[in-house]
């Protein structure tokens, strides 16, 4: 269900590495969590960003929460159909569900991240 | 080692909603759901079409004997004297200081016999609340272990609840009930509900509910029912401005200052909170419960603060997206010659002011 292809984070975020960029979403599970989202709010194309620090969030019907970054870098571009249609987060997470891409700053964050066993296995014991 | 879960109390349904796949919440000390598949689809089939909501949790009390009016009358803000058997009145259970212990609804099932129906997390409190005060000729009975409650709202409500019983529900009117039966076995259908939908809201003693549940799923399908949790109850009672425990109204809050007023009747003679009621009404209150709509992009959220000029002025209730209207609305507390419709308003969400505006409630109001 999680794509071998990514990286996750115990916060339930996802990036895809390709050469320098990262792309970021949350997690299956995350969208499950949440329930049906109707807003989301992203940093801007251009802004600096540090891993493990909030730069957004996603809010669904109930609940709020804080979007973690797994990578350091720069915002070069904004999923933008979210503004209008965050409910494709609940139906796409690790597609067109994606929330920002990354020019990576430091590109071996990303390796020492889980991988989607590890991310498995972890969702498992914490619902449990 | 792992802390041991909380012992949850559960309704007679509890097995059918982890059979049916809904997320559980703690909601109160009661192991309940908050949502099955999606809150819009449920939040929506209740506008559209009809919802089954399981509300066993909520409380139940029963006061009979001679005194049992002069009773009720003496803890509750509105005139439990105008009813008439078959009759519910919402109303309030105040401190001697005018907060409130519990907003309730009264039914009227004989001239010696009423029925509490009373908020879930409140039930306990509320029994020593009517216990300690009860001078009078009348029996007290802690009574929610005796009852299911099953909600059946929305515009095919009627049409879903009818095809289970020989009771005519067409001429019960709006908060009115009537003792009958539902696929045989004794049931009390009162037509109100916490939606802002036509519907109605059954009583029955527990080892009849997970039937009956099956039943008005079954009866229910031709018109799209879905079960509902209480995340849909929220959204569906916020876009009708219906007040919450401890949320638009707790012990630190009056009638006067939730905008309920119109369940106070100052004229009826002495009840629990009626001096200080009628110190405050002399005073003015200093603030008032006001609707508001987010014009900025945001939501706000209850608990979060309310800034007017810079300056905190208050704090939002309730607030969250309302499905129906496709707005971000709420419900807060301001000064109350701020509390007027049209005022600009920030709410602080999460930490950035948001623009909004007051407007008049409900946000939602069925055409009838």
């Amino acid at each position: 269900m999680d794509p071998e292809n990514l990286r996750y984070t115990k916060e339930h975020e996802w990036v895809r590495v390709e050469g320098d960029t990262g792309t970021i979403g949350i997690t299956f599970h995350a969208q499950k969590e949440l329930g049906d989202i109707v807003y989301v709010d992203l940093p801007k194309p251009g802004t600096s960003i540090q891993q493990k620090t909030t730069i957004g969030s996603v809010e669904s019907v109930k609940a709020v929460s804080d979007i973690y970054t797994p990578v350091s870098g720069e915002v070069v571009e904004v999923n933008g159909q979210l503004a209008e249609s965050p409910e494709i987060l609940n139906k796409d997470p690790y597609g067109s569900g994606w929330l920002v891409k990354i020019k990576l700053s430091e590109p071996d964050e990303a390796a020492k991240l889980l991988t989607a066993a590890e991310y498995q296995a972890y969702v498992g014991t914490e619902s449990s | 080692m792992a802390p041991l879960p909380p012992l949850l109390k559960t309704t007679p349904l509890n097995a059918i909603h982890r059979r049916l796949g809904a997320k559980m919440i703690d909601f109160g000390g009661w192991d309940m759901p908050v949502q099955y598949a999606s809150l819009l689809e449920e939040h929506h089939a209740v506008r559209q079409r009809v919802g089954l909501f399981d509300v066993s949790h909520m409380g139940e009390i029963e006061i009979r004997g001679k005194e049992a009016l002069r009773l009720v009358n003496y803890l509750t803000t509105n005139d439990a004297a105008r009813l008439v058997p078959g009759q519910v009145q919402y109303s309030g259970l105040l401190y001697e200081h005018g907060g409130f212990v519990d907003d309730i609804l009264v039914h009227k099932v004989a001239d010696e016999h009423y029925f509490l129906c009373v908020n879930a997390s409140n039930q306990d409190k509320d029994y020593q609340h009517i216990v300690t005060h009860n001078q009078f000729d009348a029996t007290v009975e802690n009574a929610g272990s005796h009852y299911a409650q099953l909600a059946v709202q929305g515009p095919r409500a009627l049409d879903t609840l009818q095809k289970l019983t020989p009771v005519p529900l067409a001429p019960i009117g709006y908060y009115h009930f009537v003792d009958g039966e539902v696929r045989g076995s004794p049931a009390r259908i009162a037509r109100t509900g916490y939606t802002g939908e036509d519907g109605f809201e059954v009583y029955l003693a527990p080892s009849g509910a997970a039937h009956l549940w099956d039943e008005i799923l079954v009866a229910g399908a031709e018109f799209g029912i879905k079960p509902c949790g209480l995340g849909a109850r929220n959204t569906l009672r916020l876009e009708a401005a219906m007040a919450l425990y401890d949320h638009e109204i707790h012990a630190s809050i009056t009638p006067w200052e939730a905008g309920l007023g119109w369940i106070v009747r100052m004229d009826k003679g002495d009840f629990v909170g009626r001096t200080a009621l009628a110190e405050q009404k002399e005073r003015g209150v200093t603030r008032k419960l006001a609707g508001f709509e987010m014009t900025g992009r945001g939501i706000g959220r209850d608990g979060y603060e309310v800034c007017m000029d810079g300056a905190g002025a208050g704090w939002v209730t309730s607030g969250g997206p309302s499905p129906t209207l496709n707005k971000n609305v709420g419900m807060c507390y301001l000064p109350r010659e701020q509390a007027e419709t049209g005022r600009r308003i920030q709410v602080m969400v999460r930490g950035q002011a948001v623009d909004a505006v007051t407007v008049p409630t409900p946000f939602y109001k069925r055409t009838k």
